[in-house]
């Protein structure tokens, strides 16, 4: 960021500005000619368009918390209010809520993308790393943010996630109560989950900036893998990949707006239109879907870890439960160090496409069995795509990283390209 | 291959978001109804509105609060300002204290509330044989099915079955979960007189009841869908453009 | 993506068309984040329920000649003054002075209810509520009421007349449903 070579803006009142603080070569330098790799498919336009979520959850946001009341007598009430009365309310809660569900999207697309590219590996550990971090981040906002509205689901959603904390050895009643503030999920919890709610997302803002930062350093990935080797291999980020992320982000607003303006309780339940009652708990407790493939890893522990032959349980099923669930997100920050295959992108490495896209599909039908009761087929359904996810990261890749061929990548991004130019 | 995989995991993302959400479902198959508000462009009926408004408030109203919805808002079923003010006259309100600190009783405002025909949830029970009438302002998002189940319900009453024992107080229901209900059917043919010559029965009442409850729930519906459509073609005219433009300035790339 | 070829000499024409483009995105763009930035702004405006309670009536009878009472309207006091006959006649009389914002006291009441005078009690000056309601008050140079923010002085009409302040101080939209009884707003 330092201002030793600065070109000279034509605007006065800019080089005045770019002189003492240079925002503008900055900008210039980072997003005017960036060198970015020519290749890049539409996958690569969801970090901007998650972007642009994070700011619209903030902005709507912003607006909800000047209406909403964060207490327990008045907060379900306040939201209706919001619906019913302030100018353009239900809008901004419908975006907001629906925002929440897109924001995921993008994010889960990313999130592919990132490890089907192998976007994880050297030089881009940290990247990844900083990657996962909002990932947890988002989680806890969304779930602190669910829980506002003080409907049924807000609240027993609260008291079964709370309780996962209970899980924990000797220390795990202590903890839950501290996060309640009292005996059960009450106004103290819903008041701090509020304050947290707010709070979270500009820390969210930091480590995105961080994560484009660190992006900065490495330079992208792109779909072969391969690095740039020079200017014929890249293009400046404007105006071909402002204009290419605009046209990705609009065709992903389409949607977004469908839901929010014509299906815009789809994504939600029900139940959360029915206050709070701690006497009453719905029939079926289910969180947002995009905890779902999480929820089902959590509930797919079903038994306790003993010592054979013995009576002695070293894990019960409920601390089992919620250690294979943070284990599964855990995993996501050792990718990076357990994949050491030298070879980058899963179209170079077809015995990890095939594993991986496994893996995609199985947290596809883990998400499914979240969503059902927890009985029947759905039970051993879910224990075995919970093995095969845990497989995937600590069996099948340290066994590729030895065995899949290395192969033989193109020399560079601008032959691949041109090659296939000419096949097509 | 690249796209498809991309177009794909689009398809199941959103697929399995919406999926998740009736995901649990109960067992009861709740028929679907043709209503006016149906679709993008649907919008409600004027006329079954006010006579849903005129069955809750004579029949419903006796148990069921719908404490989310104020007189004013009314308006918006047709009704002129003096209408609006006429029916919140028809009740009256506790106030106060006055300049005395004796609390008084007072007719309705447009600003007020609808009436709540019970003190408190505890009265409320008590009156009840122990069932709480559920606040009917958010009923048709309160439940699977929306408006189909409201209608299910209320047109669902039945003998019960060989075999089945109803307990004191409790009612067959075809569509209610579980199947028994606190709620004795509460509509029969010609208990409400139409003023528009529509006919006075239960399946008549039933239907316009739970158009108007969806208008309780989602009174800004029809303004919603409004804009939603406004917005959607901007975007998309918007989207093609970008397009345009992208093709324009990329078309250089690929082939050097 | 694109399999046309666009040849180099084609180079010419090209500016006109991509500018073309580009004017149009940048329109669409700016007329879309317009549309996104009005409800966020217009959210802060009254929401419905709170221009719904935005009337209030009341009840005048017990209010003694002489005396003053201060109601809440829209969140703000409104003074009710039950003005004497010597007071109408100061008010009257200074009609005709050197006033900072002219207005005569028949502007400043009701035709033929001369003897009640209705006025937001909100200073014009800085939004400080002047004394003068209650018979100990310090009422000012001009028997009115008195600012103690910043010393503004105020006639029996509430008009100003010494003092930072601007105007005399509002009247709001108000009706008399009966000889007892005013509705304000």
């Amino acid at each position: 960021m330092g201002s030793g070579n600065r070109e000279k803006f034509d605007n006065p009142v800019v080089e005045w500005v770019d002189s003492r603080l240079p925002v503008f070569t900055l900008m210039q330098k980072e997003y005017g000619v960036f060198p970015t790799p020519k290749n890049f498919n539409y996958f690569w336009n969801f970090g901007a368009i998650a972007m642009v979520m994070l700011v619209t959850m903030i902005v709507t946001g912003i607006a909800l918390a000047m209406h909403y009341v964060p207490h327990a007598a008045m907060a379900f009430d306040s939201v209706e209010r919001i619906m019913r009365d302030v100018n353009h309310g239900w809008l901004l809660r419908y975006l907001h809520a629906n925002g929440a569900s897109f924001f995921f999207i993008a994010v889960y697309i990313h999130i592919f993308r990132g490890m089907y590219y192998g976007s994880y590996k050297n030089p881009r550990e940290l990247l990844w790393i900083l990657g996962v971090v909002i990932f947890l981040l988002m989680m806890a906002t969304a779930f602190m943010g669910y829980v506002l509205p003080w409907g049924q689901m807000s609240f027993w959603g609260a008291t079964v996630i709370t309780n996962l904390f209970s899980a924990i050895p000797l220390v795990g009643d202590s903890i839950v109560t501290l996060l309640w503030g009292g005996f059960s999920v009450d106004n103290p919890t819903l008041n701090r989950f509020f304050a947290l709610h707010y709070l979270l997302p500009f820390v969210i803002f930091a480590v995105v900036f961080l994560h484009v930062w660190a992006l900065h350093v490495t330079g992208s990935n792109n779909p072969l893998g391969i690095e740039p080797k020079g200017k014929q291999d890249t293009l400046p980020f404007h105006p071909y990949y402002t204009i290419k992320d605009t046209f990705g982000l609009l065709v992903f607003l389409l949607l977004y707006v469908g839901y929010a303006f014509f299906a815009p309780n789809d994504l939600g339940h029900p139940d959360n239109y029915i206050p709070a009652d701690p006497l009453v708990t719905p029939a079926h407790i289910v969180p947002e879907w995009y905890f779902l493939p999480f929820y089902a890893i959590l509930r797919a522990i079903t038994f306790d870890i003993a010592i054979p032959f013995t009576d002695i349980v070293l894990i019960s099923a409920k601390l089992g439960g919620v250690l294979a669930m943070f284990g599964s997100i855990a995993l996501l920050f050792a990718l990076p160090f357990l994949d050491k295959h030298p070879v980058r992108s899963a179209v170079f490495r077809p015995w990890f496409k095939i594993a991986f896209l496994a893996l995609a599909v199985v947290t596809f039908i883990l998400g499914v069995c979240g969503g059902k009761p927890a009985e029947g087929l759905w039970v051993p359904l879910a224990q075995i795509c919970t093995l095969y996810y845990y497989a995937f990261f600590l069996v099948i890749i340290p066994f590729l990283n030895k065995k899949e061929p290395v192969a033989k990548l193109p020399p560079s991004i601008h032959e691949a390209v041109l090659s296939k130019n000419k096949q097509g | 291959m690249k796209y498809s995989i991309f177009i794909f995991l689009m398809i199941l993302t959103i697929g399995f978001a919406s999926g998740s959400a009736v995901a649990a479902e109960s067992s009861h198959k709740i028929p679907h109804q043709h209503w006016s508000f149906d679709g993008v462009f649907g919008t409600y009926d004027r006329g079954a509105l006010q006579r849903g408004f005129q069955v809750y408030t004579q029949v419903c109203a006796a148990c069921h609060s719908m404490k989310h919805l104020s007189y004013r808002n009314l308006s918006a079923l047709g009704y002129s300002e003096a209408e609006v003010k006429a029916i919140a006259a028809q009740n009256t309100v506790t106030d106060g204290p006055d300049d005395e600190g004796e609390m008084f009783e007072r007719p309705m405002k447009p600003s007020d509330k609808f009436k709540n025909p019970y003190e408190n949830d505890k009265q409320a029970r008590y009156a009840n044989n122990g069932a709480l009438p559920p606040d009917l302002s958010l009923i048709t998002k309160a439940r699977h099915g929306g408006a189909d189940y409201i209608y299910a319900l209320l047109t669902g009453y039945a003998e019960a079955p060989e075999g089945e024992t109803l307990g004191a107080g409790q009612h067959w229901n075809k569509y209610m979960p579980g199947n028994k209900i606190a709620m004795a059917a509460p509509l029969s043919d010609d208990m409400v007189g139409y003023e528009d010559g529509t006919p006075a029965t239960l399946d008549q009442y039933a239907r316009d009841v739970s158009h108007f409850l969806t208008w309780a729930a989602e009174p800004e519906m029809e303004v919603r869908k409004r804009t939603g459509i406004k917005v959607f073609i901007f975007l998309l005219i918007f989207a093609g453009i970008m397009y345009a433009t992208k093709r324009k300035i990329w078309a250089g790339v690929k082939k050097s | 993506m694109s399999t046309k070829p666009t040849p180099a000499n084609d180079q010419a024409d090209e500016p006109t068309r991509r500018d073309f483009l580009y004017l149009t995105a940048a329109a669409f763009g700016v007329v879309g984040a317009g549309s996104v930035a009005w409800p966020l702004i217009d959210q802060m405006n009254p929401a419905a329920d709170t221009l719904a309670l935005s009337t209030t009536e009341v009840d005048l009878s017990p209010i003694e000649e002489g005396q003053a009472i201060t109601v809440m309207w829209r969140g703000k006091p409104v003074f009710i003054r039950h003005r004497t006959a010597k007071e109408i006649e100061e008010a009257k009389a200074d009609d005709s002075a050197d006033l900072r914002d002219p207005q005569t006291d028949a502007e400043r009441v009701k035709e033929g209810h001369e003897k009640w005078l209705v006025m937001v009690g909100i200073c014009t000056h800085l939004g400080c509520v002047p004394l003068g309601q209650k018979d100990t008050d310090v009422k000012g140079e001009y028997d009115g009421w008195f600012c103690p923010c910043h010393g503004s002085h105020y006639d029996s009409s509430g008009r100003i007349r010494k003092g930072p302040a601007p105007t005399n101080l509002a009247v709001p939209e108000y009706t008399f449903l009966n000889e007892t009884t005013i509705k304000i707003g």
